[in-house]
């Protein structure tokens, strides 16, 4: 039983170039994985433009009869997003390490390409090791 | 998912002790992406004029919930992205929230969409949109004189509404 059903990364320009599925049903494949990653970064843009106040900066969180889905975007515009079970604790401070995994074995890979879809075995690695402890701390409570 | 089975026609929930007003706006859309209503407390910044505003709310809400049906981690069996679903048909969303503000969204089987934008530490307000949405049939939708599908002008209507919403915390 996963708290988190899948992670996602989009580049500055909403393209996908991460995405990891978790769960047992419900996956989609790789078109609709790309669209719905698009989908995504347009909301969130629409999002601002719709706020009452000065200083919006997106959707952080989206609550859904089945599912939530917790967004974080970095400062040169990457978006890292999770879908997990409802009321899942700890989900901001999990995206925030996943950004840590991501500038040690992404971006300082010297052959890594910006914008690129990552290929990176460690990040990889480091990314499932990161959700296992996770899932466990979280159900082992 | 989210219709209800009161047996009440329109129960009170509990309203939790406020301080003034909470909301900056309302909308009520209809099945079509008529705007039935829009009422404005406290909205410090317009970014595009009032129209525009209605159809992009409307089309931000229709691809979210197309989204949120396609994403759904439960239901094996999901229709293609950008397919209109019907309302209570797939996985609906019911708030979001961004670091000024949260957007609590309610549709009904009959296709009426309520939304209420509050400060982003509210709480859930599905409750709330349950009780707008009785205001609403008891004010609106029995008034004789109202055509459906236009913009309501009903006093009493507004009134009530404007008294509830500066009530919620």
């Amino acid at each position: 039983m996963a708290a988190i059903y899948s992670l996602y990364i989009i580049n500055k320009s909403g393209g996908l170039i991460f995405y990891k599925d978790c769960g047992t049903k419900g996956r989609m494949d790789t078109n609709d994985s790309l669209r719905v990653a698009s989908l995504w970064h347009s909301m969130h843009a629409i999002s601002q433009q719709l706020s009452p106040v000065n200083g919006c900066s997106g959707i952080d969180l989206l609550q859904a009869d089945t599912f939530d889905l917790h967004c974080f975007q970095s400062l040169p515009g990457t978006k890292f997003f999770v879908v997990c079970e409802p009321e899942t604790p700890h989900m901001e401070s999990l995206l925030r390490y996943i950004y840590e995994l991501y500038t040690d074995y992404v971006l300082k890979n010297p052959f890594y390409e910006i914008e690129m879809p990552i290929r990176c075995e460690l990040f990889d690695i480091n990314l499932s090791q990161a959700v296992q402890s996770d899932r466990v701390a979280l159900l082992g409570r | 998912m989210q219709f209800f089975g009161g047996s009440e026609i329109n129960p009170s929930p509990q309203v939790p002790t406020a301080s003034g007003n909470n909301a900056h706006m309302m909308y009520v859309f209809n099945r079509n992406g008529v705007c039935l209503l829009y009422k404005e407390w406290n909205r410090p910044l317009h970014t595009l004029n009032p129209q525009q505003d209605h159809k992009l709310m409307f089309g931000l809400l229709f691809s979210l919930k197309s989204l949120t049906a396609k994403m759904d981690p439960v239901n094996a069996d999901k229709g293609n992205l950008g397919v209109p679903q019907l309302p209570g048909q797939g996985c609906s969303f019911h708030s979001f929230r961004t670091n000024t503000y949260k957007l609590s969204f309610m549709e009904t089987p009959s296709g009426i969409k309520i939304i209420l934008v509050t400060h982003p530490k509210t709480g859930d307000l599905r409750e709330s949109l349950k009780y707008i949405y009785g205001l609403y049939v008891e004010y609106v939708v029995k008034n004789p004189i109202y055509n459906p599908g236009s913009p309501i002008k009903s006093e009493l209507f507004n009134t009530a509404l404007d008294q509830y919403v500066r009530s919620i915390s």
